[in-house]
């Protein structure tokens, strides 16, 4: 009884987290108090005041109005990414860590191959394959987070297979998909969701660094990662250029986080 | 409560971990970007003209100051920071702009270039060209001797200049030295070099540090390198340091301070801490933040890079080959106000392929040919038939957080006349692969510098025909300016050849060739106390001139 009302609290407190951010990146989308490229020169690395709340970077540019249109791409991108590599993990290692055989050791080869490559040089391959752009990045990003989903997966699939409950379904004849995909997969919901929360935090550090190689979010353009990444520079000088993209990452992986602990209960 | 506690600090805990692990891995991916700035200048460098002239930068030592000052005292010392560890001591074998301006105060060439950019002699004494420019005779100087004590002979510059032109076995080390036929010593103090066909950068190739004189019978330069310079090599402790001393046995001015270790700082976030806490006295090319940082302890320096900011044009794709075009872009782009966001306002315009430090090549007035009017950029979009703007793609070299500024300043002005400039970062790599040697590109934003001291250097590019034109630049009245040029280089006409660089400046300037924006400043660190840093047109750090209060 005491438990069930922990996870309400926290339920709650995620929910209002995401939901705010939710609706900044729709307010994002929609209308942002300032061109998110507009300079100017008076305001270069102005201190946050009431015109521009969170402060200018070094171009003079209003902070606030680049961190709702950041939020929107870093969150575009990163749950992108994270759909990708989820949906494709976790079809592949439920196949091969139920079924086994020959079908698991050969996807799960090619998966220890595609695992071997840094992802920046999978990265490269698919710039030059499908060239660059803004959106190529989710492709990318994708295609380099499936092992990790894959791997985890079977694992649970493994563990579970032999489980009595299991093998009761299969004797009273329960199709092996509807076995895969009702009876074993929510319990591996609670690894799954803990390895998604990190996967949507590595796809928000990944895409900031992956600029530079033409996919990602290209300047003048704004994401939270490369927002990070540019303020560096003025740590000391300007610090609210990294506060505040920097805070809004916590507040954004701390609400889904919350969320995802109740999910894994 | 405890346990809802525990958890919400828990998550909250590990969501601030891995925020930290994103905001730390972006540091280090930007210290990269800016250790590799130095490196890329490097290649910057050498792609310019590296297709021809091996790798140059330039050579030799030392350099005639105007004034002596004999005061110094035995204990003079300054330590300096370098961006990276030298790649080698030997001249010839040397690849990094970084490593040869290092170099250049121990080694030194027939000729070598002084701080105004002019070749001035040092091995030699003195040379004279033949009528149809193809044989060189040079005179060795007098009394001259190598850091071991031994005299400088002429077989020792009949080894070093064969050696370069690949003629003692295996490749020539410099591309250009495959024009010489032979290296003729006649008597002891000539030395007569031969050419395939004359050649007007032959001398600046000549002078630049991998040219260098060597002693023939050293074989272990690697270990002991032996040259010429103001600067004898003393120590070396790999990705460490490296200590030189003053040679007193220099032919010209000594230099003034005594000794000089030089400290290796490959992490570009310390060297804020190593001036600031003492470890060092002297730091090139530091930017505008880091500048900023420096308490009073320190001067700062401000110099040029020496090289061509521009948005380059690929001449040859639409709409960049319509010359109106090109001009409304001109006009668009505020180049005063590019320098105020980027730089803090330092820095110095350009109108054309030439920077000051050419001086007499350097036209200055073209500054002014496009002063910024919206409205008349318009027009002339207009009249090119793109009345509503058109956009493009420019792709900027991601290592260069210069760059990439800048072009978001020059896209946020081309905005005013509707142009649209997307901006895609790629790697060094990719944009020497794509846009320079590909020319698969419409515009690109980088600075192009000069390898040697000829006019031809920044211009010859721009000829229809060049190998190196990247830009597809094409105007049959550019081809004739520059043909007239080498015609009177040819003939030693020097007034008659400015006249014709300076016309071949003008014609880009006017036909919008490039949208030319500046020569981006450089910052030097110098602790105070110490005085006589000199800024040289080229890639040179000249210790010998540095002094002591």
């Amino acid at each position: 009884m005491k438990r069930k009302k922990i996870y309400s609290s926290n339920v709650i407190i995620g929910l209002v987290i995401t939901g705010a951010m939710l609706l900044m990146i729709l307010i994002g989308f929609i209308h942002t108090p300032y061109d998110i490229t507009k300079m100017d020169s008076a305001a270069k690395l102005a201190a946050p005041s009431l015109k521009h709340l969170m402060g200018c970077d070094n171009f003079g540019r209003d902070i606030f109005s680049r961190v709702l249109k950041g939020m929107g791409n870093t969150f575009v991108i990163a749950a992108a990414t994270v759909t990708i590599g989820t949906v494709c993990g976790v079809v592949i290692g439920a196949f091969t860590g139920y079924f086994g055989g020959l079908l698991d050791e050969v996807l799960m080869r090619v998966n220890d191959v595609v695992f071997a490559f840094p992802s920046i040089l999978l990265a490269l391959v698919f710039v030059s394959i499908f060239g660059t752009g803004k959106y190529n990045v989710i492709g990318a990003l994708g295609i380099a987070f499936i092992p990790s989903f894959a791997r985890i997966v079977r694992g649970e699939f493994i563990k579970y297979r032999e489980m009595d409950y299991v093998k009761s379904a299969r004797l009273s004849g329960v199709g092996q998909l509807r076995i895969i995909f009702v009876h074993i997969l929510p319990n591996a919901m609670p690894v799954l969701m803990s390895s998604i929360m990190i996967g949507f935090n590595n796809a928000v550090l990944a895409e900031a660094g992956m600029s530079y190689l033409g996919i990602g979010v290209q300047p003048p353009n704004a994401s939270l990662g490369s927002m990070l990444s540019e303020s560096q520079t003025y740590l000391f000088s300007a610090p609210w250029y990294a506060l505040f993209p920097g805070l809004m990452i916590i507040l954004m992986v701390l609400g889904l986080s919350l969320l995802a602990d109740r999910g894994g209960k | 409560m405890t346990k809802r506690g525990q958890r919400f600090v828990k998550v909250l805990f590990a969501s601030m971990l891995l925020t930290l692990t994103v905001a730390l891995s972006g540091c280090s991916g930007d210290k990269a970007a800016g250790d590799s700035t130095q490196i890329a200048d490097t290649s910057a460098a050498n792609s310019s003209e590296a297709n021809t002239v091996a790798n140059a930068e330039t050579d030799t030592s030392l350099e005639v100051p105007g004034e002596a000052n004999e005061t110094e005292e035995d204990a003079s010392h300054i330590t300096i920071g370098i961006p990276q560890d030298l790649d080698s001591l030997v001249p010839s074998l040397s690849q990094g702009a970084g490593t040869q301006e290092i170099l250049y105060n121990i080694y030194e060439g027939l000729y070598k270039p002084d701080s105004e950019g002019n070749l001035i002699p040092a091995v030699a004494s003195d040379y004279a060209m033949s009528e149809d420019g193809l044989v060189y005779t040079f005179t060795l100087r007098d009394g001259i001797q190598f850091h071991n004590g031994n005299p400088v002979t002429v077989a020792d510059v009949k080894y070093s200049i064969e050696t370069c032109a690949g003629l003692n076995g295996g490749e020539p080390v410099i591309s250009a030295f495959s024009n010489i036929v032979s290296v003729e010593t006649p008597d002891e103090r000539t030395v007569v070099i031969t050419l395939k066909e004359s050649s007007s950068p032959f001398m600046a190739i000549l002078s630049t540090v991998e040219a260098a004189i060597v002693p023939a019978d050293v074989t272990d330069l690697q270990t002991n390198p032996i040259g010429t310079g103001p600067y004898k090599f003393v120590s070396r402790s790999l990705q460490e340091n490296v200590v030189l001393e003053r040679f007193d046995g220099y032919w010209g001015e000594p230099a003034h301070i005594k000794d000089i270790t030089l400290k290796v700082l490959a992490d570009s976030d310390s060297i804020v801490m190593n001036l600031e806490g003492g470890a060092v006295d002297l730091v090139a090319r530091i930017s505008t933040s880091q500048a900023a940082e420096l308490g009073d302890d320190f001067e700062v320096l401000e110099g040029t890079m020496n090289l061509v900011q521009a948005m380059y044009l690929n001449n040859a794709a639409a709409p960049f080959d319509n010359e109106k075009v090109r001009q409304a872009l001109c006009y668009a782009v505020n180049k005063q106000e590019i320098l105020d966001f980027v730089s803090d306002g330092k820095g110095t315009l350009v109108g054309s392929s030439m920077f000051p430090a050419f001086g007499k090549y350097y036209v200055e007035e073209l500054n002014d040919l496009y002063t910024t009017d919206l409205e008349k950029a318009k027009a002339l979009l207009g009249e090119a038939g793109y009345p509503d703007g058109f956009s493009f793609t420019m792709k900027v070299p991601s290592n260069y957080q210069q760059h990439v500024d800048t072009a978001q300043v020059v896209a946020e002005q081309l905005k005013q006349i509707n142009v649209t400039a997307n901006i895609e970062l790629i790697e060094w790599e990719t944009w020497l692969n794509d846009v320079y040697q590909g020319r698969d590109f419409e515009a690109t934003l980088v600075g192009v510098d000069a390898s040697t001291l000829t006019a031809g250097a920044m211009l010859s590019r721009f000829r229809s025909d060049a190998h190196n034109n990247f830009v597809n630049y094409n105007n049959p009245e550019y081809d004739d300016a520059y043909a007239e040029a080498l015609a009177a280089e040819a003939v030693m006409d020097d007034d008659k050849a400015t006249e014709a660089y300076k016309k071949c400046e003008t014609i880009l300037a006017e036909t919008a060739a490039n949208v030319y924006i500046q020569d981006m400043c450089e910052l030097v660190a110098v602790r105070k106390g110490y005085t006589g840093y000199t800024f040289y047109p080229l890639y040179i750090q000249d210790f010998s001139k540095l002094d002591i209060e």
